[in-house]
């Protein structure tokens, strides 16, 4: 028998490369995920910028336009629910097929599988918000954001606590008919507390006050100090990292590999 | 299901360092007192074997006896409980990465998303090794070639099979585990995969094959263990399981003329001699029907409509587990 020398062989970087061009294609050939999250929130931003009401200063609004209002909760939505339409679920359905375990036979570590699709969502997140930046800038006259490293910050912030949140979702989820309805569960009461249906700011006091402490809550009011160039509270992204932080910590801790 | 590296310590030490010793040369698999427990269920229970390099190993045995749990251990997917295994000299419990490199597993539930295509999975697959396999060959030995375009799921289960083993090969792996390799095969297909195997053990590649296919286990497998509740209940090579079963053969034919039964009698093959209507019963071991038949022509008398029966690796796994292979695993295992 050849003895087997010490070196310790490791998976090509190539292998990398090439899950995440799967995971790409996955998503490209499953486009639910892409046309609810950059579809919808594109759209939205056009149709809201076509209505002229929505396009004049409200004193309710502290001067700013329902328009102005809607364009960070729309980015916080486009990035709830592209992680949330393909984290938990295909996740959850790869642990079910055993391709996780499957691939926890080959020299490729199984989280390298949830590194790549963490890696084709983030693209995804910056694609649309890049979009919706842009179409609200260049065709709705809007000013560019004032404070664009606290917007990073801000979105950076946001990714990581939907991922954590996503992630605990595939860990507890048994069946991908569960974790959709976790993530079903877990995305309209977000959407709610953003502002999506109803601006925050025109209800009552305590659901505002329920508001800051939930991810998107805390996203909206973040990203939209940024644009007009205020550098947001420590409240807010003290709320995202502590959900990031927190959840991150129960998926690592409850993920099941098969 | 990140387990500990915790073993390799206390009951795992003296045996190793005994067991190598003793088998430090050609052993490309070396299992000492396996044992892994379910909460109260023994899967496994003190199973040691050895698999020399380039040899077609089976592990045979009845639905649950331990086999897939044996061979999750040796890969590394499963911890034991105790005892020591080596793949080429390696702990899998020490470096997993190394055992990766040199293994190649076919699992025995496994799919792939859907949406992916043949090719992409392949080469996906393919980039995971740093020595990779030929894929073309491969895949043209398991008649994938003209499918590299198809997505996963319209490949029939057969073809979802055959990638599979595709996949196990693919990194050219020192040592390949397949599990229930051929199930859901057509009999083609089934031939395909059992040349392209043979070709691969000519190469130098161990093969370990978990198996419930007497036609597979007695075509491929240079031995086989035969395990039965996590134990090994015998080890050997397929002619040598299937006489144990009885060690008995029967010879039966019709005697030109009646004749004299000390002619067979006292040969040393023979056991006993019986009379069935116009036909003889010969019972014995060893070469028996050569020595019969030679004893005849020697006396004169020609025997007609000669009849042979000698017990098969069927007739092994029946009288050595006490179930029928065919009650084992002919249900898919999902």
């Amino acid at each position: 028998m050849s003895t087997l020398a010490v070196t310790r062989p490791r998976a090509p970087l190539a292998a990398f490369g090439n899950m995440v061009l799967n995971e790409a294609r996955l998503a490209w050939r499953q486009p639910a995920g892409v046309i609810a999250g950059a579809g919808v929130a594109v759209l939205l931003v056009v149709i809201f910028g076509e209505i002229p009401a929505f396009r004049a200063p409200s004193a309710s609004l502290g001067g700013y336009s329902a328009f102005d209002i809607y364009i960070p909760i729309l980015m916080s939505f486009s990035i709830a629910v592209i992680a949330f339409t393909y984290l938990p679920g295909p996740l959850v359905s790869y642990r079910e097929l055993g391709i996780l375990r499957r691939l926890s036979t080959t020299p490729v570590p199984a989280y390298w599988l949830l590194a790549a699709q963490i890696v084709v969502q983030t693209c995804l997140m910056v694609v649309t918000l890049a979009l919706v930046v842009t179409v609200s800038i260049v065709f709705f006259g809007i000013s560019a954001p004032k404070d664009p490293a606290a917007m990073v910050l801000s979105i950076a912030l946001t990714m990581a606590a939907l991922f954590a949140i996503g992630l605990t979702i595939a860990a507890v989820a048994r069946t991908s008919g569960a974790a959709r309805g976790l993530m079903a569960a877990a995305l309209y009461p977000m959407m709610f507390f953003s502002g999506l249906y109803y601006p925050v700011q025109l209800m009552p006091a305590f659901i505002q006050d329920i508001s800051k402490y939930t991810p998107l809550g805390a996203a909206v009011p973040a990203i939209g100090d940024s644009w007009v160039g205020q550098f947001p509270p420590a409240q807010p992204l003290l709320v995202l990292a502590a959900y990031a932080l927190v959840f991150g910590f129960l998926a690592k801790r409850f993920f099941r590999w098969e | 299901m990140q387990v500990g590296v915790a073993l390799g310590g206390e009951p795992a030490g003296p045996i190793a360092s005994g067991s190598q010793a003793e088998a430090t040369s050609e052993a490309a698999v070396e299992i000492s007192h396996l044992r892994k427990t379910y909460g109260p269920l023994v899967a496994v229970d003190d199973v040691s074997f050895a698999v020399t390099e380039g040899e077609i190993f089976g592990i045979l045995g009845p639905n649950g006896a331990g086999k897939t749990t044996t061979v999750e251990c040796a890969i590394g997917l499963r911890s034991p409980d105790s005892g020591s295994i080596r793949l080429m000299g390696v702990d899998p419990q020490v470096d997993r990465a190394q055992i990766h490199e040199i293994t190649g597993v076919q699992l025995q539930s496994g799919a792939f998303p859907a949406k992916l295509r043949v090719g992409e999975i392949i080469d996906m697959y393919r980039s995971f090794y740093l020595h990779p396999a030929d894929v073309s060959e491969l895949a043209g030995a398991l008649g994938l070639a003209d499918k590299r375009k198809s997505y996963y799921r319209s490949l029939s289960g057969g073809q979802q099979q055959r990638l599979s083993v595709v996949l196990a090969l693919i990194g050219a792996p020192r040592i390949a585990v397949l599990d229930e390799m051929t199930t859901g095969l057509d009999p083609q297909a089934r031939r395909d995969v059992w040349d392209l195997i043979e070709h691969l053990r000519d190469r130098g590649t161990t093969v370990v094959l978990v198996t419930h296919f007497m036609e597979e286990a007695e075509r491929l497998c240079d031995r086989i263990a035969l395990i039965d509740s996590g134990r090994i209940v015998a080890l050997d090579t397929p002619a040598g399981l299937a006489a144990r079963a009885s060690g008995t053969k029967t010879v039966r034919f019709h005697p030109s003329v009646t004749f004299d039964e000390r002619v067979l009698t006292r040969l040393p093959e023979v056991t006993a001699v019986a009379h069935d209507g116009h036909n003889v019963v010969v019972t014995g071991s060893g070469e028996l029907a050569t020595a019969v038949i030679v004893a005849m022509h020697t006396a004169g008398i020609e025997t007609h409509d000669v009849r042979i029966d000698t017990s098969t690796l069927e007739d092994a796994f029946v009288r050595l587990t006490g179930r029928h292979p065919h009650e084992a695993g002919d249900e898919p295992q999902v």
